[in-house]
């Protein structure tokens, strides 16, 4: 009688938890939402910010966010699509592939500020690039190469062994195996870890602020990869600890909300349709 | 003859396909040596003026006076994440288990994609939740005077490593057989007394990599913690008094020192702390991984 009750009540527990997590998350995505809504419009998305005067926007900062995403991107994602088809088709159980996987996994754990300052040694001092795009770019490289590499991994071993063994019977060489049977199939999974990655990185700052720095060009939608490139994240950062504009709080809460809005779609909206396709195609139940 | 020639010269591009495969792999161990070399080297230059005992053991720091103990910043890493660790775990591992057990399909098919969304916030945003909501609750509920310090910080943080502790140990208590499961129930246990017993304790080595994860994660979180942790390079000696962390003060101070100057340095190697912190708990998570139960 003891242990029902007892069951019960620990049931009534679990159930009461799941829905706490459930909770708190809405609770925060609903609080940004209602304070930062309000604050934005499109002047506020497009023009330029302010040092020291109230209504400045956040256009530099959110073109910069986008910037250095697509550019990190363009670099990391060869290359970590390449380790992943190496760690899922290649790798034997020797001596190197240990060595390799302890490594991405070492990478994944580094926290983002060590990244940041070792971005800060190579990139803008040894390599003289200084705080531009360019060197936040390379340092974002450093993050998002170990996401990417797991999830490439992850979606080419969830092809059925039985796609390659089909395409090597029919005399096909591995390489073309595996660029036209097994990557097509795992196409939707690395993209849609691609977005989920593109959404972690995009509210990154403490690898940013010592790479690409706390300003912004003076010119709007500047494409310099050397000019400065302070992100909508590293903004909403510097100014609720060293900004000078009065109206800070509502900048800062248009920035939360902005940055809330794109995870969003990042994370809903775009991989819905990744999801269905991976559906129909069989590789994810 | 010329078919096979063609095909001669597939073979040679899928060997050349694969090295150029190799060589991306490779690089992930090219750069985590580079990381560990440069950040490591930069660092241990400062044990040229200041004394590995002065900086671990002593909790004075006064840059402009050339003191350089960096204890205070050591115990307030220790505390927030201990203490996050303390308020994550069981919120995260019963929600795993609420996840993996109890949880009709469609409620568990809405709640992976929320628990991905916890990692998605950036931790500007949770610092910002924590400044502008969190410690005026607190300074109204405690009544403390600041509200800054190590009991918010460990708040933020338990939130943070939610996702961490939940994804894993969710993976974990999944992949436990279902036939452990159902011999306990047949033997007449209750559903709760199989989980605690039969359940929990086959996927332990999951469970505890979660947690070595989360606690990794909780150290080298950055911006929220700057954000809500005082900035005072004082031991943390209360729940409610502002104080600082290894990663709170690089952030706030690296802008101002000059690069290879001592300061400049000292900050490096508490960055240096931070890397072989993360680098033990990736080995630890290895030899827990290496030890499987059931």
């Amino acid at each position: 009688m003891n242990a029902k009750v007892v069951n019960k009540m620990a049931i009534c527990i679990l159930w009461l938890t799941g829905f706490f997590i459930l909770l708190l998350l809405f609770t925060f995505l609903g609080y940004i939402l209602y304070k930062g809504l309000p604050v934005l419009s499109a002047h506020f998305i497009s023009s330029k910010s302010s040092d020291i005067s109230a209504g400045g926007g956040v256009g530099g900062q959110f073109f910069n966010s986008f910037y250095l995403l697509f550019l990190s991107l363009l670099i990391s994602v060869p290359i970590a699509v390449g380790a992943g088809i190496y760690l899922a088709e290649y790798a034997k159980n020797n001596l190197l592939t240990k060595i390799i996987r302890l490594s991405t996994e070492s990478l994944a754990t580094v926290p983002s500020i060590v990244l940041g300052l070792f971005g800060m040694i190579i990139f803008v001092n040894k390599m003289g690039l200084g705080f531009s795009i360019l060197s936040g770019t390379f340092t974002l490289v450093l993050l998002n190469l170990p996401l990417l590499v797991r999830v490439t991994e992850e979606s080419i071993k969830l092809v059925p062994k039985s796609y390659r063994e089909a395409s090597l019977a029919m005399g096909a060489t591995k390489w073309q195996t595996i660029s036209k049977v097994v990557l097509p199939s795992a196409l939707a999974g690395i993209i849609t870890g691609i977005i989920l990655t593109a959404g972690r990185a995009l509210g990154e700052t403490a690898i940013l602020i010592f790479t690409a720095g706390t300003t912004v060009s003076r010119h709007m939608f500047d494409t310099d990869v050397m000019a400065a490139g302070e992100t909508l994240a590293v903004h909403m950062w510097y100014l609720m600890s060293v900004g000078l504009v009065p109206d800070r709080d509502v900048i800062a809460n248009g920035i939360g909300a902005l940055l809330i809005i794109v995870i969003l779609l990042f994370n809903l909206i775009l991989t819905i349709p990744l999801r269905i396709i991976q559906k129909r195609t069989g590789i994810i139940k | 003859m010329e078919k096979g020639f063609n095909h001669q010269r597939k073979l040679i591009y899928d060997r050349y396909v694969r090295y150029l495969f190799i060589a991306c792999a490779a690089l992930m161990t090219i750069i985590i040596f580079s990381i560990i070399f440069f950040v490591g080297k930069q660092g241990l230059m400062t044990f040229h003026d200041v004394s590995p005992i002065e900086f671990f053991l002593t909790d004075k720091w006064a840059p402009s006076m050339n003191k350089y103990g960096a204890l205070s910043f050591i115990l307030g890493s220790v505390a927030v994440t201990m203490l996050a660790i303390i308020i994550g775990t069981p919120i995260g591992l019963l929600g795993a288990i609420f996840m993996s057990k109890i949880a009709p399909q469609r409620l568990r098919s809405l709640m992976r994609p929320a628990v991905d969304l916890y990692v998605a916030i950036p931790s500007v945003v949770y610092g910002y939740i924590g400044l502008t909501v969190m410690i005026p609750f607190i300074r109204n509920f405690f009544s403390v005077s600041m509200g800054y310090g190590v009991f918010v910080t460990a708040v933020i943080l338990a939130i943070m490593i939610l996702p961490t502790i939940i994804s894993i140990s969710e993976d974990a208590l999944n992949g436990v057989p279902k036939t452990l499961e159902e011999a306990s129930l047949a033997l007449g246990a209750t559903y709760w007394q199989t989980l605690y017993k039969v359940v929990v304790p086959s996927a332990a080595p999951g469970i505890l990599t979660a947690i070595v994860l989360a606690m990794a994660r909780a150290i080298g979180e950055t911006m929220a913690v700057q954000m809500v942790i005082g900035n005072t390079p004082l031991l943390p000696l209360s729940l409610f008094s502002p104080t600082a962390t290894l990663t709170s003060d690089i952030v706030i101070e690296m802008g101002n020192t000059p690069f290879g100057s001592v300061w400049g340095n000292a900050l490096f190697l508490m960055a240096l702390v931070l890397l072989v912190v993360s680098l033990l708990m990736i080995l630890l998570i290895k030899r827990i991984g290496a030890r499987r139960y059931a």
